[in-house]
């Protein structure tokens, strides 16, 4: 199996999430992360979805996403051509004697403290999944007290935008 | 011909007296007696009313002729401007019914469908004809109200949150936030359930949108940005298509409902018989290649004609017409026609691949296809390339010699069902329409009537929905006044939904149903005299041994002719009774031995290789033949 990430342009328009991860569901497929937002055009939204999934049934998934009626288009991002970053906030120990060492690792990962308390740290990191990961595995060492992960965001790279074309501008 | 009732009476008097009265608004007046055009060109311009008014001007508009339905507090709005209407309204006695009667207006006439149903347990009672109608793709809107918009989400009385639950089982469905969108969302509506692939679109509107004022014009533009269905296909895979329909030595056209969703009979007959390559048609397509045509080899699938399974089994090359690999076509998919290339045509892209590989994926409508097929296969034939199917044919026609559908009479001397549908079938002739419920009589209904028109067999194939037969009928009557229609059901089937018989008998809709009562669940005893030891759990209705319910005193409470035929000498006179009397509906209780089974069979789960003519009886193949 392997993680593709899903580009879907939607309508925006209220309860087109609860279709789009209502599929998901009843076709049987697991959602490893999900974003939502505004693009630049405010009637369209963008769902960013990480799936694991064989080329085959993910093939079906897409075709059944296009089915429904509020989803615009769908584009995979090739991980070679493409930006993806996740956001992550983290609470770690940091009491005096550790604090020095935190704020090192905080550094080296280009990570930002966002909040001071007197035994705590809180970080702020973005990146690619890996990053993060490992980000975490450092910090798992001072003691994670809470964590909170954004769903992945990606865009291609260049000067493409997949939000040209007749039926986005339309909407 | 339809005996008139008060209600039928009343409603053409409201008719009449709209249409005379000059109070009426003129352009009201105009849409009335505007002679039936497209309705987009229909225009009307902006005139304050209701909302509730708004939702039945925009059906009026869509054209409409009839919907049913049942009042309820929350759509309450909708009936005041309803019983002004040029829409017939058919008040049911059960929503279910009056979703399967869209159902069955809509597969009878090749229009939108149209019921209507209160908030919270009218719109669940919607639930079971919605995923029916989806199943099999057929276009219907339903149209249901909602509690206020300040009560949703309070749990407000009556409430259910109708479009989250019908989300996996409509083609798409819509909560009206205001009544200025009201013509726009029916527009659409109307749209989406009849193109592309057909299906049900549920409208729900909260009671406070039917009651604000609006205005309402005509036509309202649509606004469906991400629905853009591909009806042409692509020349280069049709080429492909036509080209191994060209070389194929053991091909056969497996058509679906598709074609009938299409208007492509016709085409599909000249693309046969250009080809003469063999064609089975699907439970949902009976109908769309006359069962009499030499190219005919029946139905494929669980039930389907042992000519009809090997057929696909050992074809070379499968050209899949508007069909979707179901499991009861396929068996056990992976030794589905294991030496077959497949060309998959549909207009809807999900299906292709979704069930089996394909070799040439064709996007499009059936007609599209088809045409375009004709004229590639022309073309192959006018360079010299044709396919020798003389071998092939000689093969299946030594099958159809050796396996021809058939049946043995009950040994203990009881009523043959298999006899009593032939029959039908025989002295009802080919115009009538015959619609099923689900299970033994259905099987047999496909097999035992021979459909040589389009639109003349429906039944509930995807969804399997028992109780699907009479109130389908009705809906199908309703669309074809002058046409013959009968509902073959089973004593289980009919015990589900014949209430809507008062409907009938009310609303002067003289169906004629046939109901083929073994006194039990029929299809579920077969599996346990199959699968389970003949322990016959839960199976036995009591209609035989108790005689309960009587369904000939059934029958004349529900205001219809019943009528009981217990031996094979009375079946024919029966029959011939029944089809005298037009002015009521007519119910024949033909009490049937239980101990019939449909054959041939190929048992769930296993492949189609392991089919049985008949219980103990494996078809012996020659395997040098194939």
């Amino acid at each position: 199996m392997t993680m593709h990430t899903l580009s879907v342009l939607v309508e925006n328009k209220p309860g087109v999430l609860a279709r789009v991860s209502g599929l998901f569901s009843r076709r049987g497929f697991n959602i490893d992360s999900l974003a939502v937002g505004e693009t630049e055009n405010p009637d369209v939204s963008r769902i960013t979805i990480v799936v694991n999934a064989e080329s085959s049934p993910l093939e079906q998934v897409t075709k059944q996403l296009n089915k429904l009626v509020n989803v615009l288009k769908i584009v995979e991002l090739d991980p070679q051509v493409s930006v993806a970053r996740e956001l992550l906030l983290v609470k770690v120990r940091a009491d005096r004697s550790a604090r020095s060492q935190v704020l090192e690792t905080v550094n080296l990962f280009r990570a930002r403290v966002v909040d001071v308390a007197p035994d705590t740290l809180t970080i702020e990191a973005t990146g690619t999944p890996d990053k993060l990961d490992a980000l975490l595995r450092d910090l798992e060492a001072f003691g994670i007290k809470e964590m909170v992960q954004s769903g992945l965001v990606a865009i291609g790279r260049g000067s493409r935008s997949i939000t040209a074309g007749p039926a986005l501008r339309a909407a | 011909m339809t005996r008139p009732t008060p209600e039928t009476l009343a409603h053409t008097a409201r008719r009449a007296r709209a249409a005379a009265d000059p109070t009426v608004d003129a352009d009201q007046a105009a849409t009335r007696t505007a002679t039936p055009a497209v309705p987009a060109v229909r225009p009307a311009a902006a005139t304050p009313i209701s909302g509730a008014s708004s939702l039945v001007r925009s059906l009026e508009a869509l054209e409409v002729d009839v919907v049913f339905g049942i009042p309820g507090g929350a759509i309450l709005p909708a009936y005041d401007p309803l019983y002004d209407s040029t829409v017939r309204h058919i008040l049911v006695r059960h929503e279910q019914g009056a979703g399967h009667a869209a159902t069955g207006y809509a597969q009878a006439t090749g229009k939108v469908g149209v019921c209507i149903a209160t908030s919270g347990p009218g719109a669940t009672n919607l639930v079971t004809p919605i995923a029916d109608a989806y199943m099999d793709s057929v276009a219907m809107v339903a149209i249901t109200g909602q509690v206020a918009s300040p009560l949703i989400g309070t749990d407000g009385f009556q409430e259910a949150d109708i479009q989250g639950i019908t989300l996996p089982i409509t083609k798409h469905n819509f909560l009206v936030q205001n009544a200025e969108e009201i013509p726009r969302v029916l527009a659409e509506a109307f749209h989406l359930a009849s193109s592309g692939r057909p299906g049900p679109v549920l409208v729900d509107i909260p009671k406070d949108v039917l009651q604000a004022s609006t205005t309402f014009s005509w036509p309202p533009t649509l606004d469906l940005p991400g629905y853009r269905p591909t009806l042409h296909p692509h020349g280069k895979q049709i080429r492909e298509a036509a080209r191994l329909m060209a070389a194929a030595r053991r091909p056969v056209l497996y058509v679906g409902g598709g074609v009938l969703k299409a208007g492509a009979t016709d085409g599909l007959r000249r693309l046969a018989e250009l080809t003469g390559i063999p064609v089975v048609t699907t439970l949902m397509a009976l109908g769309a290649f006359p069962d009499s045509h030499q190219q005919h080899l029946g139905m494929p699938g669980m039930h389907g004609t042992v000519a009809a399974v090997y057929g696909l089994q050992k074809a070379d090359l499968i050209v899949a017409l508007g069909a979707r690999f179901d499991d009861r076509v396929t068996g056990k998919l992976d030794s589905f026609a294991p030496d077959a290339a497949v060309v998959h045509a549909d207009i809807d892209p999900a299906e292709i691949g979704k069930n089996r590989h394909v070799d040439v994926p064709i996007v499009g409508d059936a007609k599209h296809v088809i045409d375009e097929l004709i004229a590639a296969v022309t073309a192959e034939r006018s360079a010299g390339r044709t396919a020798d199917l003389g071998d092939w044919w000689t093969q299946l026609d030594d099958l159809r010699n050796r396996y021809p559908l058939g049946y043995d009479e009950p040994v203990d001397g009881t009523l043959s069902p298999q006899y009593v549908i032939k029959r039908l079938g025989e002295i009802v002739g080919p115009d009538a329409i015959f619609v099923a419920g689900v299970g033994q009589h259905q099987m047999w209904a496909s097999q035992f009537i021979s459909y040589e028109k389009p639109y003349t067999w429906l039944n509930s194939g995807g969804l399997g929905t028992m109780g699907y037969a009479v109130p389908a009928a009705m809906g199908a009557k309703v669309g074809k006044p002058d046409t013959v229609v009968w509902a073959v059901d089973g004593d289980g089937c009919f015990q589900m939904t014949n209430q809507e018989l008062a409907t009938c008998a009310l609303e002067g809709i003289p169906v004629k149903i046939a109901v083929i009562n073994n006194g039990n669940l029929g299809m579920v005893r077969q599996w346990q005299t199959l699968f389970y030891n003949e322990r016959y759990s839960n199976t036995e209705l009591g209609t035989h041994k108790h005689r309960i319910p009587d369904f000939v005193k059934l029958a004349e409470a529900l205001g219809c002719v019943g009528l009981r035929c217990e031996s094979a000498d009375d079946v024919d006179k029966t029959i011939a009774a029944a089809m005298e009397i037009n002015d009521a509906p007519v119910v024949i209780d033909f009490v049937v031995g239980k101990d019939a089974m449909v054959w041939p069979m190929v048992a769930a789960g296993t492949s189609n290789d392991e089919i049985m003519f008949a219980r103990g009886v494996r078809p012996a193949f020659d395997e040098d033949d194939i």
